[in-house]
This record gives C-alpha cells, structure tokens and sequence, in this order.
C-alpha cells in the first residue's frame, strides 16, 4: 500500500489544474467512424463512447471491433473519421486535422500478447519509456512499480524466462511507469489461471484507486466484466448494442449476442402468456417439438403476447431423479436424459423435455444419481434464472 | 609465380569500403523497404535486387558509362575533382556499392520485417520516437541479419570480377583485384599462380562464412526457451 501512495507522490503532473481541474475529472471522448476489412470481411466500426475515470469494459465477440477501437484511441489506426479527446487535450480530430502522433498520446496499451521486449531484462523493459527522467530518478520509479505489482526479485530476469503471470505483471507495470492519461488493456488476463488473475486484478485496483485515470478493458470474460466493471459496453459488428453497470447489461432484457457471450448454453424463443406485476413474474410459452412449455420468468416490460427470448445457463438448472416436492423454484419440468457427455471435470447432459436442454452437473452427481441416457429426470429452474432478452 | 600481395591487400581495402558504406547505406533502404506503407514499394524492391540477375558485364557498362564525362555526374565529378572515376579505386568503389547492394539491404530488410510489429506499437506508445525504436528494438532483434548482410557484402565484393574489369580494369596497386589477377593468370598460362591465388581467395572466404554462420548459429536452437 505504501508502495501505491509513493508512486502516486513520483507522478509528474500531466494536466495542468487550470485546463481541467483535478485530473479524476478527465474523461475520454471518442466519436470513431472506420471502415476495415478484416479477414476478407468488411465491416464499419462506428462508436461513440465517453469514458469516465475507472474501468469502462468493452465486451463482445471477436471482430466486433474491440481491438481496432483501442487502436484509434492509442493512434495505431486511423479512424476514417471522428474525433478523440482526453479531457481537453484534443488526440485526433478530422475537421481540425489533428492527428497526435503515437508517442506523444500518452495513451498506456498493454497488448494481447504483451509485446515485452524479449531482447531486454524486466527492469530494462519496465524503464524503457522513462527517457524524459534522470537515471536516479528512474531506477526509483521502476522500483516502486516493480513491489507495486509484486515483481521486484525479478528485476534482473530475462524477459523471455517469465511465466505468464509474471509477464502479465511485468507488460503492466511496463505501461503504468509511464503515468500514462488513459489505459488500454487488451484482454491482458485471458490466459492467465483464475487464483493469478484475481491477485492481478486486486494489483490493478489498487493502482486504479491511486491515479484515477479511464480504463478501456476489453475482454470477453464474464467473471472479469463482473470483477472489474463499473461499466460495460457490449460492442457487436462495430457498433455499440448495449451499456450500462454489468448488471443491467448482463441480465435481462438484453441482445441475444449478449446473450450467447454471457454464456446462455440454452436459448428459446417465447413468447408472454401472462403477467403479474404484482409478484414480478410473468409466464411464457416456448414452443417445443413436442408442445408448448411455460416457464416462469421475471417480469419485464412488454405485455402478452409479445415475442422474447429466454436464456438458461446450463449451470443454473438442478436435475432431479424423482419429482421434487417443497421447492422454492418455480419451473419443475419432466424429460428424459438423450446423453452425457463428459467435458474435463463438467458433465454435460442433454434432457429432451419438449424442448431439449442443456444442463451441466459434477462427476459426482453424475455417479451418485446413476444417471444415463433415457433415465427420467426433473429439471428445477428458478424464476430468475430465466434471463430475458430482446428478440 | 608468387602470390601477389599487392592484389589482396586491394580487394581487401576494397571489400571494406564497400561493406561498411553498404553497411549504413543499406539500413535506410532495408528500414523503408520493411516498413513504408507506399504501394509502388515492390519498385525498389525489384530495383535493388536486380543486381543479383543482371551480368555484371551490362552493370559495368552503365556504371562505366555514368561514372565517364559524357553523364552529368561525371561530368560533376570531373569539374569537382578534375578527373574522371572511370578506372580509379572510387569508381571501383561506387561500382560495387551497386553490384552489392542486394547482398546487404535483402538480409537486413528481411530481419527488420520479422520483428513482431507489436514490439513496435508497444515502443510508440511508451513514448519512444522511430529513431529509439529503430535503435532499440528493432537493431537489436535483427543482429542476425545486419552481421549476414555486412559478411555477404563483405564477401561478395572479395569475389567481384565483371564490375571490376569493366569499371576499373586491371591497373596494379589501384583497381587489380584478386579476381583478375587470377584472370591474367590463367590467360598468361600460369596454372600454378591462379591455383595459389584462387585457393587462397576461396580458404578466406570459405574461413569468413563460416565464421558468420558459426557466430549466427543459436545456441538455443538444441534447447528451446518456453
């Protein structure tokens, strides 16, 4: 912690108080409009975002433009057209013409691959954007961020002999030496175990609560958009399809992408047969092969008869090898297993109930209800596990 | 007949020049080549690299008839210095920059395009300038092709005939390489001098190659890093 507050103390001050205020006040504007062919596809990145200080998520599939809209910002690639400011300081703006080199945008970027240098040690790679300072002073500098992000005994090791949490610590520490005014990380932790991840994560906050700077963290993890944000924005085909706090991004009513991202292994189509507002459930009817199914759901704008799509994780159904009595959970269906299927330590199983569903369960379950293909079983879905979504 | 001295301590002078201008000559063309985004790049390429198909014989001619009164730039020369390059050590000089040229600007641009593009990006936007990524990331992770590039010149100058009997001729002690010393040689009948000689040319640059591709060989290529 107090490694933390000196690094804040090292900092130069950036914006100067009269142009903006303090600095936590300095948002990142960007208005992008870019045409670009990626894998033989064309497609048009057209956002417009605000980012306050803290973490804004960039969520999506791949090639929905979240990379190319950390580019733009960072000056890697030019928009067709737009305009890109941090607080005051204009970086590119085509009806000014101004288009801020790379260097002096002091825009932070930590790559998917990290990008260390692999010619240099750890400590050389984390002073290599420090030239303006005095060689005292920088040594000081990467040795405060070097115990910041816990890698101080590695100062001397070659950048090529690192693990993957160690790079990862040492291609942000790298970064955040600099002080730089907004940071863009893409998808930094993706390949990183989940015990590691979260101790960076923890490392990152840290950082964050020290220096108030936006944070553009693209990822399409759903545990890190629920660790990190305080704001997400769900991009699709270039464009913008939802945003808001994880939570009214994440849950219903949302875009089916969205949707398929959040990890819905079970998607239907519905349509409303009633609603209580009183109780904020309402009843819908999915359409199966083999009759209609009603499901209990939340409630969400829309009357009867409207057309929506309800997605069911796989991990939020229970199943049930006799009827199940005494329940809280609202849905109770019967069906009958058509297969197992064993992925790592995840059972999947398929259950033919009308509809057929997905539902995954532990080994030991598995062996402890003896289950196997055409075995009866009840599947126990609750209310709010019926995440609605925009058809 | 002996072995002449004189003609290797030349060809060596030679050799020298040459690789070390083509050295500094050849890392701006390498770096434009690699990275300039221009579309009519593919020009250059072809342009540099045509030494490499052309007779030295039809280089030496054009270099022959450049360096001579009748081109502006001898003529430019000639009012400069008030004498011609044609058949002096500074024609030799410029003749083989030419004829070598590929041989340093193909490893080098080459080396320069294998570095990962993101080390780049990650360089500009630690505020570094293109001179301290050049420097910095980009030499450095290229060290292979720069030592390839100067040997290759280095030894491709060492063997140079067309260019130099065209461009030079054959004046002892000024443009009497080796090459042609062992080419009089042969013509004068004197087997045995142009055995010598050419023994002694190939024993060097056979020792220098392998120099070069010993010192390029990577040691981690028998145990690969993670």
């Amino acid at each position: 912690m107090s490694a933390m507050s000196e690094t804040r103390e090292l900092a130069p001050k950036v914006v100067p108080p009269s142009a903006s205020g303090s600095r936590s006040d300095v948002c990142l504007q960007a208005k992008i409009l870019k045409r670009q062919a990626a894998q033989g596809q064309e497609f048009v990145l057209d956002v417009e975002i605000e980012a306050a200080p803290g973490f804004t998520i960039l969520f999506g599939a791949s090639a929905a433009g979240k990379t190319s809209l950390l580019d733009c910002v960072a000056g890697l690639s030019k928009p067709d057209s737009g305009h890109i400011a941090i607080g005051k300081r204009v970086l590119f703006d085509t009806s000014q013409s101004i288009d801020v080199p790379i260097a002096q945008r002091r825009a932070g970027y930590v790559f998917q691959n990290l990008a260390l240098f692999p010619h240099m040690m750890v400590a050389q790679n984390v002073s290599y954007g420090l030239t303006q300072l005095s060689r005292a002073e920088r040594e000081k500098r990467v040795q405060t961020v070097l115990q910041a992000f816990r890698i101080g005994n590695l100062a001397h090791r070659s950048a090529r002999e690192l693990s993957g949490g160690e790079s990862q610590r040492t291609a942000l520490a790298r970064t955040l030496v600099t002080d730089p005014d907004i940071l863009l990380l893409d998808e930094p932790l993706a390949a990183l175990d989940t015990p590691t991840k979260a101790q960076i994560i923890d490392d990152l906050r840290e950082w964050h609560r020290a220096h108030r700077i936006p944070i553009l963290y693209v990822t399409h993890s759903r545990e890190e958009v629920f660790a990190l944000g305080e704001r997400v924005i769900v991009l699709e085909a270039g464009r913008i399809v939802a945003q808001g706090t994880p939570h009214e991004v994440m849950t219903a009513p949302m875009q089916e992408t969205v949707a398929q991202l959040a990890g819905f292994e079970n998607i239907f189509d519905a349509v409303v047969e009633a609603v209580r507002p009183e109780r904020g459930t309402m009843t819908c009817r999915v359409t199966g092969e083999g009759g209609p199914l009603q499901l209990e759901t939340p409630l969400v704008r829309g009357g009867v008869g409207s057309a929506l799509r309800i997605g069911i994780r796989a991990g939020d159904i229970l199943l049930a090898t006799s009827p199940p009595v005494g329940l809280s959970a609202r849905n109770v269906i019967p069906g009958r297993i058509t297969s197992l299927d064993q992925r790592d330590v995840i059972v999947s199983a398929r259950v033919k109930c009308r509809v057929e569903m997905e539902v995954h369960l532990t080994l030991a379950a598995r062996d402890s209800l003896q289950l196997e293909p055409g075995k009866e079983v009840w599947l126990v879905i609750k209310t709010h596990s019926c995440h609605l979504m925009l058809k | 007949m002996a072995i002449d001295w004189q003609t290797f301590w030349l060809t060596l002078q030679l050799a020298v020049t040459v690789s070390a201008i083509l050295f500094l000559l050849g890392l701006p063309i390498a770096y434009w080549i690699a990275f300039s985004p221009r579309r009519w790049k593919f020009l250059v390429e072809a342009l540099v690299a045509l030494p490499i198909v052309l007779p030295p014989t039809v280089l030496g001619f054009y270099v022959l008839v450049a360096l001579g009164p009748r081109s502006p730039f001898g003529r430019w020369w000639i009012s400069l210095t008030g004498h011609t390059l044609a058949f002096t050590f500074s024609g030799l000089v410029i003749g083989s920059i030419l004829y070598s040229l590929p041989f340093a600007v193909q490893p080098f641009a080459a080396s320069f395009a294998s570095v990962d593009r993101k080390l780049l990006a990650a360089s500009a936007t630690l505020g570094a300038s293109p001179m301290r990524t050049f420097f910095r990331v980009i030499a450095p992770l290229s060290v292979h092709g720069l030592v390839t590039g100067a040997t290759l010149s280095f030894a491709h100058t060492m063997g140079e005939f067309g260019v130099v009997l065209m461009v030079g001729g054959n004046i002892p002690g000024v443009t009497r390489t080796v090459s042609i010393d062992i080419y009089d040689r042969v013509q004068a009948s004197d087997y045995a001098g142009a055995n010598r000689t050419a023994l002694l040319l190939l024993a060097l640059c056979f020792l220098l190659l392998a120099l070069v591709y010993g010192l390029n060989r990577k040691p981690w290529t028998l145990n690969p890093v993670k």
